[in-house]
């Protein structure tokens, strides 16, 4: 049990440092945060708890796949208002802004 | 001793100060939202100044307003359930409850004396005595099929005859709720109307109700006259079309302009603002614009439209002339144009800039900007001029 929570914090640190070399810049960073919350939260909640998108606070994505939650926000997703955001947002960004979600936003 | 003195004399003070202020009207104030503070400014547009700053509303991150028929209290929606009544005339909150854990919009009664709410969660609209805010009506709507919660409700209007008119997102319905014999109201349902109506509107004679489909092409009409004959599907080519476009911010279908007997509607997410004949409702043209319209505002005397956009053109607004359709001015105002309003006449426009924390005041006529009102991330702007207008 032990073992296992200290692998997941390793994988955890991993993933967050393989996630920050790629990491957009600090002013890039502060532009996606507003997005988030300003063009996101608009269907999603200023606070992420959900309108005419789902909530996507930390409790609600605990458990879901990066990958896929990358995914969701690069094509979207059919047959609901989610739109792609590849054509407006780098992968880089996409998967700062999943990263961010996943760990909590807005910060508690 | 001392103390009771200076009481005495600050309420003397107080007393004449009530007495000398001077009486006033309400008919050229107005409410501007700022989404990220959770509060609301007066605004007078006779000066183009901010009255009060007004606190404690909650979650304004999508927020609404009605005004009651005498224009005195403004009626705001936040995204938190939260209903709000607020007096302009003393500034201050009148009433405030938490009706409901995520709501969308809401609307004032032919009378003014309810207050509908339109829900995500839980879903239906709840109903409001206007003068208490007690609650009137429970209205639940559809429970989905997985019977986990019920479908969520959107473009919430008034309608001729003491009714409420709304559109359920999940399910695919149009109701109408008649509080005509009193606060049980007698409901319509309509269904299968088409996948997910997002927003809707009424015309302004209050005739038909339209709401725009996001799930597939077309909209769904409503005509109040002849409620017997069923929802219409008008306007087939109306949406994302074959490809399926992403759609970057929810189109907003009120303020819809008609004017010469053509109506003027934000395309879904296409760059183009869509002409169509109000008396066949056809499309008869498509006018190009500079990205995905949100907003599609009639200049009061209907010669000209307003038109914003979703990111990333949020930093520009263009007029339309709807005669010759031509886009005549190709403004950029700043950053996050979120909302525009007309003065009742048509003599100002304001604007909101959320990313430019400010408030900008326009000449619709010579295209000028008047003046500039500091706000933390202002969205919606109403005037109280909205009190008399249908599905406003």
């Amino acid at each position: 049990m032990m073992v296992h929570r200290h692998a997941v914090v390793l994988a955890a640190l991993l993933l967050f440092c393989a996630t920050s070399v790629a990491a957009p810049n600090a002013k890039r960073q502060a532009q996606l945060e507003h997005l988030l919350a300003q063009d996101c939260g608009a269907c999603h909640g200023l606070h992420m708890t959900g309108g005419l998108g789902p909530d996507l606070t930390r409790a609600t994505l605990a458990g879901k796949s990066r990958d896929s939650l990358i995914a969701t926000v690069t094509q979207g997703r059919p047959g609901t208002a989610m739109p792609g955001w590849a054509p407006l947002l780098s992968p880089d960004d996409i998967r700062w802004l999943v990263d961010l979600l996943l760990q909590g936003y807005p910060a508690p | 001793m001392i103390r009771s003195t200076l009481l005495l004399a600050a309420t003397g003070l107080l007393l004449s100060a009530c007495a000398l202020s001077p009486l006033r009207g309400t008919g050229d104030l107005g409410v501007v939202v700022e989404r990220t503070t959770g509060s609301v400014q007066i605004i007078e547009s006779d000066t183009r100044t901010a009255l009060a700053r007004l606190e404690g509303f909650g979650d304004l991150s999508h927020a609404s307003v009605v005004f009651s028929r005498d224009q005195r209290y403004a009626y705001v929606f936040g995204r938190d359930g939260g209903l709000s009544k607020i007096d302009l005339l003393t500034q201050r909150i009148d009433h405030r409850v938490i009706q409901g854990g995520n709501s969308i919009g809401g609307a004032i009664s032919q009378d003014g004396k309810l207050i509908a709410v339109s829900n995500y969660v839980p879903g239906g609209v709840k109903v409001f005595d206007a003068v208490t805010l007690q609650q009137v009506a429970d209205i639940p709507a559809t429970p989905l099929a997985d019977g986990s919660k019920r479908s969520r409700v959107v473009g919430l209007v008034d309608a001729p005859g003491q009714r409420f008119v709304f559109s359920l997102f999940d399910t695919g319905e149009i109701w109408t709720a008649d509080f005509s014999q009193g606060s049980t109201p007698r409901i319509s349902r309509f269904t299968g109307i088409g996948q997910q109506p997002y927003d809707a509107l009424i015309t302004p004679d209050g005739r038909y109700y339209m709401a725009g489909l996001f799930g597939e092409d077309g909209m769904a009409q409503l005509d109040l006259w002849h409620p017997e004959r069923g929802v219409q599907r008008v306007l087939g080519d109306y949406g994302r079309g074959q490809a399926k476009l992403p759609v970057y911010k929810m189109p907003h279908l009120e303020g819809w302009a008609v004017a010469d007997n053509q109506a003027f509607v934000p395309a879904v997410g296409r760059h183009q603002v869509l002409v169509m004949d109000s008396r066949t409702w056809q499309q008869t043209a498509a006018i190009p614009v500079a990205g995905q319209p949100v907003f599609v505002t009639s200049r009061p005397d209907g010669r000209q439209l307003w038109v914003n956009f979703a990111y990333p053109d949020n930093d520009r607004v263009q007029v339309i002339d709807t005669e010759t359709r031509a886009v005549v001015a190709d403004l950029r105002p700043g950053p996050a144009v979120l909302h525009m309003e007309f003065t009742a006449r048509g003599d100002q426009l304001w604007l909101s800039l959320r990313d430019g924390d400010q408030v900008q005041v326009w000449d619709p006529y010579s295209l000028k900007q008047l003046s500039t009102l500091p706000a933390t991330a202002p969205s919606g702007i109403f005037f109280s001029s909205r009190a008399q207008k249908m599905g406003y």
